[in-house]
């Protein structure tokens, strides 16, 4: 089933009015990227009731409380396996992880992996903007080296984790990325995720002009949304191990991944038993 | 067996799978955890039993996802469980914290081994009944049963589950190894003589539903995630609609609320067995495996015509502080039987507020007392 949305309205009643404003800043990618989550499910025709969103601790984790259905803004780093529990008790729930990348794949990182692993029947999206920017522009795992963040003065030193790359060796059986420019492709993959049986992630690069644009010469989202729009490539189909960003560099944009393997469900036996 | 998966009759259980079994007649269909002496047992026996019921084991890639994965599992509508000892139980005071604040009922069973750190895995301690209580960051009240038998791991895990319903708050059943792993008989309560309780549902529609609003007992009814209510749950401080505000008013209002559910319910909440306390001088206060011990100890001193007593903390949190209060000023002594380094008698100190001595026979782990210690203890005090 597809559903045209004809106007803001549409999306307007998924969103928590009495929260607004919300706290992201001007020129933040969060929100665009919640706009294209929240386009995805109504135009798949979602029961809303039945359709939960888990998130952990960030920026990109204060989402949950924004949206108008059931919602668990978790603990740092733990929201993948607090959503197993929920999923697994309720296999009938569509359940959304909607994570920042140090959420995800730092504090994250072992439950990340494992749910991959699992196959476990989660939908993540990922919004990417290369530091922990509610605590004032760290940097962390995805982080491209020679970047400059508040822990990081002189250009940060260490290799960086490309997520594609961590989803598709873990096991994910669809992994996308597009940056906060593609909002059309965005919100498609995100449909196509929502639909995977099993562990499903896309990544979407987005602008933190506040924190981190602001020390590596993008001040603002419009100079984050010009490089993107100048250094993004689509590339379906390529290999998720190359697809790494450096600072300043290529940003790989497609379906890098979309197989299909038994689903945690499937292979527990939940999706034929009747609850 | 039952179609609710219970046993019937009479077994020869250790005390971790009576653990298991209480928390199936509970009503539990969720079990997440990780591999650890001297707590496996219990893990093993729910990933044997649950799917056979209707029921999901999972094994999680630690203890951070598993305290996590039993409180997801418990907003998705399910009993939940989790159990671990001292490095495990360490692991989980970031999510128990979120189950506090959250108010999302779960058990979670700590059967403790001396630590710190690796320590002696498999040998008995006492000695997180401190961490018990205050193990995760911030206020909060908790509640910590310790059994004494299996039949008690089997009993009083069924009453961790009813108190965590009727409270909505995580549940702690601190047992050790002693009794986790000693066998004895358990006999399992036939399901027509259960008394279980489950999570007050909302009685309002959804557009009207706050899932913060308390009730007159200062517990919010609960609603579980997909039944329509389109709830918010958060770990930051939060107003009655669950939302986030971030003022010392909202704090001092939902976190003055969660110490009081629990404390402003204890009469309803704590349970304790007393022996010989009427003519009693000297009661020996103690818990878990180490209250058996003492009962053999205390039954010697009647026999040798000392008036000793006894007092057995089954509700460990919230202390048993009306009774230590009652019996104080007529003793000429307690004496407290722990297998750490001084932990639950700070309590009884602190009640008895100087009316009366306050012994403490310690241990540092590995091996429970002998009764012949705290024999010698109960002349010294009753002299």
């Amino acid at each position: 089933m597809t559903i045209e949305i004809a106007n803001t309205k549409v999306i307007d009643q998924y969103i928590r009015q009495d929260r607004m404003p919300h706290i992201w800043c001007p020129g933040c990618g969060i929100g665009t990227v919640l706009h294209a989550l929240i386009r995805s499910l109504v135009k798949g025709g979602y029961d809303m009731d039945k359709v939960a969103m888990v998130s952990g601790i960030g920026c990109t984790a204060r989402a949950a409380g924004y949206v108008k259905m059931d919602s668990f803004h978790t603990t740092h780093g733990r929201a993948l396996p607090f959503a197993t529990g929920l999923k697994l008790a309720n296999p009938d729930l569509k359940v959304i992880l909607f994570s920042g990348d140090g959420d995800l794949v730092s504090i994250g990182g072992n439950h990340f992996i494992h749910a991959a692993r699992r196959n476990m029947d989660i939908t993540v999206i990922c919004v990417n903007n290369f530091n922990y920017g509610m605590t004032g522009g760290q940097m962390g795992p995805t982080t491209p080296t020679g970047a400059r963040t508040s822990t990081s003065r002189s250009g940060n030193y260490e290799p960086s984790f490309s997520i594609p790359a961590l989803a598709a060796a873990s096991g994910a059986v669809y992994v996308a990325r597009w940056t906060c420019l593609h909002l059309r492709q965005l919100e498609n993959s995100i449909s196509e995720a929502l639909t995977r049986k099993g562990f499903s992630l896309v990544e979407a690069i987005s602008p933190c002009p506040t924190v981190y644009g602001r020390l590596n010469k993008q001040p603002t989202g419009l100079d984050q949304m010009k490089y993107y729009q100048t250094a993004s490539s689509v590339e379906n189909g390529a290999d998720p191990m190359k697809v790494g960003i450096e600072l300043n560099g290529k940003i790989t944009c497609g379906k890098f991944v979309d197989i299909e393997r038994p689903s945690y469900l499937e292979m527990a036996g939940f999706d034929k038993e009747t609850r | 067996m039952s179609n609710n998966g219970h046993l019937s009759g009479s077994f020869y259980f250790n005390g971790d799978i009576a653990c298991a079994e209480g928390a199936i007649s509970a009503g539990c269909r969720f079990f997440a955890g990780y591999p650890i002496t001297p707590a496996t047992e219990i893990a093993e026996r729910m990933s044997e039993r649950l799917p056979e019921i209707g029921g999901v084991y999972i094994q999680m890639e630690d203890e951070l996802a598993s305290m996590a994965a039993i409180l997801g599992a418990a907003w998705g509508g399910k009993k939940s469980m989790t159990s671990t000892s001292g490095p495990g139980f360490s692991l989980m005071m970031e999510n128990l914290g979120l189950g506090y604040m959250t108010e999302t009922p779960c058990v979670v069973v700590n059967v403790q081994r001396a630590g710190p750190s690796t320590g002696l895995p498999t040998l008995v301690a006492q000695a997180d009944m401190m961490q018990a209580r205050w193990g995760a960051h911030g206020c909060y009240s908790a509640i910590a049963l310790c059994p004494s038998s299996p039949q008690e791991m089997y009993d009083y895990t069924i009453k961790a589950f009813n108190l965590s319903e009727k409270y909505r708050v995580p549940v702690l059943l601190m047992a050790d190894e002693a009794v986790g792993h000693m066998s004895e008989k358990v006999t399992i309560t036939p399901p027509e003589k259960l008394k279980l309780v489950t999570r007050r549902k909302p009685t309002v529609s959804p557009d009207k539903f706050n899932p913060y609003q308390p009730d007159a007992d200062l517990v919010p009814p609960m609603a579980n995630a997909g039944e329509g209510y389109g709830f918010h749950v958060t770990g930051l401080t939060h107003d009655e609609r669950g939302y986030p505000v971030m003022t010392p008013q909202a704090q001092e209002k939902l976190v003055r609320r969660l110490v009081d559910k629990i404390d402003k319910n204890r009469d309803d909440i704590i349970e304790v067995e007393e022996w010989d306390t009427d003519d009693a001088e000297v009661v020996v206060v103690s818990y878990g495996i180490s209250a058996r011990i003492v009962r053999y100890a205390v039954e010697l001193a009647r026999k040798e015509g000392i008036k000793a007593g006894m007092l057995k903390l089954i509700t460990v949190w919230p202390f048993a502080e009306s009774t230590i209060k009652r019996l104080a000023p007529r003793l000429k002594s307690f004496i407290v039987v722990e297998i750490n380094a001084g932990q639950i008698v700070l309590e009884v100190e602190r009640c008895a507020a100087g009316q009366t001595k306050t012994v403490l026979l310690p241990g540092m782990g590995g091996a429970v007392h002998h009764p012949d210690v705290i024999l010698e203890a109960i002349r010294k005090a009753a002299k």
